[in-house]
């Protein structure tokens, strides 16, 4: 691995090493770029990752403080947990669950599929479905993608043949082990799933892709890249000229430095993107960087959500066997005869004995949880992952009166649900009830929103810099060498789960960066 | 066993170290006759010490726990596993033992032994307060322990035992098989 010197100003710094940072930094650093790669948290490995849920949730979530507003009910369901995200290197990709949908074109085009919807801020995505879907190609190839280009899907689960037989009676045509990026053959040399559940645990066999193991590594061999784990980026710099010139961080021995830059990406998952661009304020951007036109930190989406649980009379198990490895694609779709615009998928979901009733049952208590609880060996699961409407004053704002370790601001949720989001998740949960219903459930169990595991849209690309924040190499509209490198950069949240095109966009955006800098304008 | 901080000595199903010097309550009961840990005690009865709370609060936080997570068939040992975790963190953190003493006065000295119908009445009027939320979250540490997980069937971890691959992922057999096109092939052992 390399050691790059602090005055070193020819070198691209990267904050954040999950699925958009990490992807990054192996790109340019096979193309011969040097690359600073800051991750907040500890590096952890396939050998150290623990099996308690408890201890593996500690160990790997971003646990610092985060308050919130707004009429969302996550605020009293989740008051300490209003996103799940991680701190490790590998950022989320380790705890994620791998599932690997694209977005569709309709999706892509929002504004103007589904017109002027009121008190939303919908806009089309600046760059057009075929382009996105080169990189797809690329990123599902690379991540072993399951049923696609060829790829085996995963087998089905107890949990799942529940799921499908309830979706197939009731007419769904498009239900299947989902898209994963879970090895069914050996590839990448990583070996094939073994059904232990525990994704989001860290994945002890490696078969689940998570640059952790995969990218990070591979950029490490290059000689090419100087990876700093436990090391908390709180400041971009700037120059009289406007341009970015480094950053400064806290580093594993708790003494603050100053690291120089040629070009800077901001990968922190979407609340601590926005968080950090507006931590950086100055004389010259007192609203915080690239954010002239007040953009940074507003329409944050985190996808409509709800769990559907199923209750049934026999033995499901559903803790056995990989945690997401199900959907239902055909509500995916624009129909606005349902209610609502935008699409959802219903994807299955599985939750340990520990976190179940935490996460899963928020805020239940009593004899009727109990009696749910008694019930667990019969529970079959799904959630709901549908496309938010993006709004203005959902926003990540710097909360002043409550401060982080390091003294910072935290970073405020607002969220205000808009009445398409409840609209859908109502659609949903009746639709999943009829599933559980065709295969003879006792009872169904639904949960309002769910904590923010998909952080998308607070730094949006756009065309027009009074729209969003970066153009569509994620490249800011106001400072030339600062770049947006994860889900923040997404123009809408569409109903994808939105690692694969983070991923995609890291590997588009990587190719603009090394040109850019082989024809010395960057 | 993996689950470290929850696994039990047998022999005695709670702590009983440093009885004379540091306790200040204790809990008592008797495992049930012919559950998995009475088969392999010695004795039935056992006791919890506590280091924070009275012999009172023990019985209080014992009732408020049988109401947050009322398992009729889940033994008192089991709660009084989750009971002592929160007294050892209440005697180390004085902001703890202060929101739980606090919280177990403002339910009544009468709440331990009143019918469960009072008690969801009384919790459900401090629903909303730290004391609730931090105590329902404490309890619910219940499902992390060796005896819930025996008691509910949960298998935790597999991956020290090759996962799920060839021990029963796909053993379901109350519902047709999902077809090869909308799933992927099944891995055979050997």
């Amino acid at each position: 691995m390399a050691k790059f010197e602090l005055n070193d100003d020819g070198v691209v710094v990267i904050i954040g090493s999950g699925a958009g940072g990490g992807t990054l930094a192996h790109e340019l650093t096979r193309r011969g770029i040097k690359v600073v790669l800051f991750e907040a948290g500890k590096r952890q490995s396939l050998a150290t990752f623990s099996q308690v849920p408890g201890e593996a949730f500690a160990q790997l979530t971003w646990l610092e403080p985060r308050t919130q507003s707004g009429t969302s009910s996550v605020k009293d369901d989740y008051p300490t947990l209003p996103v799940w995200t991680c701190q490790t290197v590998g950022g989320s990709t380790v705890h994620w669950t791998a599932a690997c949908p694209r977005v569709q074109e309709y999706e892509m085009k929002s504004r103007t599929t589904y017109g002027d919807v009121k008190g939303t801020s919908h806009l089309d995505w600046p760059i057009e479905h075929a382009e996105l879907v080169k990189y797809y190609e690329i990123a599902e190839k690379r991540m072993n993608v399951a049923r696609r280009h060829g790829v085996p899907g995963l087998p089905a689960s107890s949990h799942f043949k529940v799921i499908y037989n309830g979706a197939r009676k009731i007419g769904y045509q498009h239900v299947h082990t989902n898209y994963m990026a879970i090895n069914t053959q050996p590839a990448d040399g990583r070996g094939i799933c073994i059904e232990q559940g525990f994704c989001a645990q860290g994945c002890k066999t490696g078969a689940k892709w998570s640059t952790l193991y995969t990218e990070i590594p591979r950029a490490e061999a290059t000689g090419k890249l100087d990876l700093r784990p436990q090391s908390r980026v709180t400041r971009i710099e700037h120059g009289a000229d406007g341009k970015v010139t480094g950053v400064v961080y806290v580093d594993a021995q708790g003494k603050e430095q100053r690291q120089k830059a040629r070009i800077v990406c901001v990968a922190c998952n979407s609340v601590e993107t926005a968080r950090l661009l507006l931590l950086s304020e100055s004389g010259k951007f007192s609203q915080g960087l690239a954010n002239s036109h007040d953009q940074v930190g507003r329409n944050y989406s985190r996808h409509t959500g709800g769990f559907c649980w199923g209750i049934f009379d026999k033995p499901v198990q559903m803790w056995r066997g990989a945690t997401l490895a199900g959907v239902i694609e055909d509500e995916n779709v624009f129909n606005p005869k349902r209610g609502f615009v935008g699409g959802y998928h219903l994807e299955m979901v599985a939750m340990e004995l520990p976190t179940y009733p935490l996460v899963g049952l928020p805020y239940m208590w009593g004899r009727d949880f109990a009696d749910i609880m008694e019930n667990y060996r019969n529970i079959a699961g799904m959630f709901i992952n549908g496309e938010d409407m993006p709004r203005s004053d959902n926003r990540i704002t710097l909360n002043k009166s409550v401060k982080d370790a390091f003294g910072l601001p935290v970073a405020n949720i607002h969220f205000d649900e808009h009445e398409n989001d409840t609209a859908m998740r109502k659609h949903a949960q009746g639709q999943a009830k009829k599933v559980y219903d065709a295969v003879g459930a006792k009872r169904m169990i639904t949960t309002r929103q769910t904590p923010g595991t998909h952080n998308m849209c607070t730094a949006r690309m756009s065309n027009d810099p009074r729209d969003g924040v970066c153009n569509p190499h994620g490249q800011t509209h106001d400072i030339k060498n600062l770049f947006i490198s994860d889900g923040s950069a997404m123009t809408t949240s569409t109903s994808a789960n939105p690692t694969l095109t983070i991923v995609s966009l890291a590997l588009r955006q990587a190719e603009f960066i090394s040109r850019e800098m082989g024809a010395k304008s960057l | 066993m993996m689950r470290g901080s929850q696994a039990v000595d047998h022999r005695s199903p709670v702590d009983r170290r440093d009885f004379l010097k540091t306790t200040t309550g204790v809990i008592t009961g008797v495992l049930v006759a012919g559950s998995p840990l009475a088969l392999v005690a010695p004795s039935r009865a056992w006791a919890a010490d506590l280091k924070a709370f009275t012999t009172a609060e023990g019985a209080a936080l014992m009732a408020l726990a049988r109401t947050i997570a009322p398992h009729d068939k889940l033994e008192d040992a089991a709660y009084a596993v989750v009971i002592q975790g929160i007294d050892a963190e209440a005697a180390k953190d004085p902001a703890t033992r202060k929101l739980v003493k606090d919280g177990l006065a403002g339910l009544g000295a009468a709440f331990a032994t009143s019918p469960e119908t009072a008690r969801v009445a009384a919790l459900k009027k401090v629903e909303q307060t730290p004391f609730f939320q931090t105590l329902r979250v404490k309890v619910f540490g219940l499902y992390a322990s060796d005896y819930a997980y025996r008691y509910f069937g949960y298998e935790g971890e597999a991956f020290s035992k090759g996962g799920y691959l060839f021990r029963g992922f796909n053993d379901l057999r109350w519902l047709p098989d999902v077809p090869l096109a909308d799933s992927g092939p099944v891995i055979k052992q050997g």
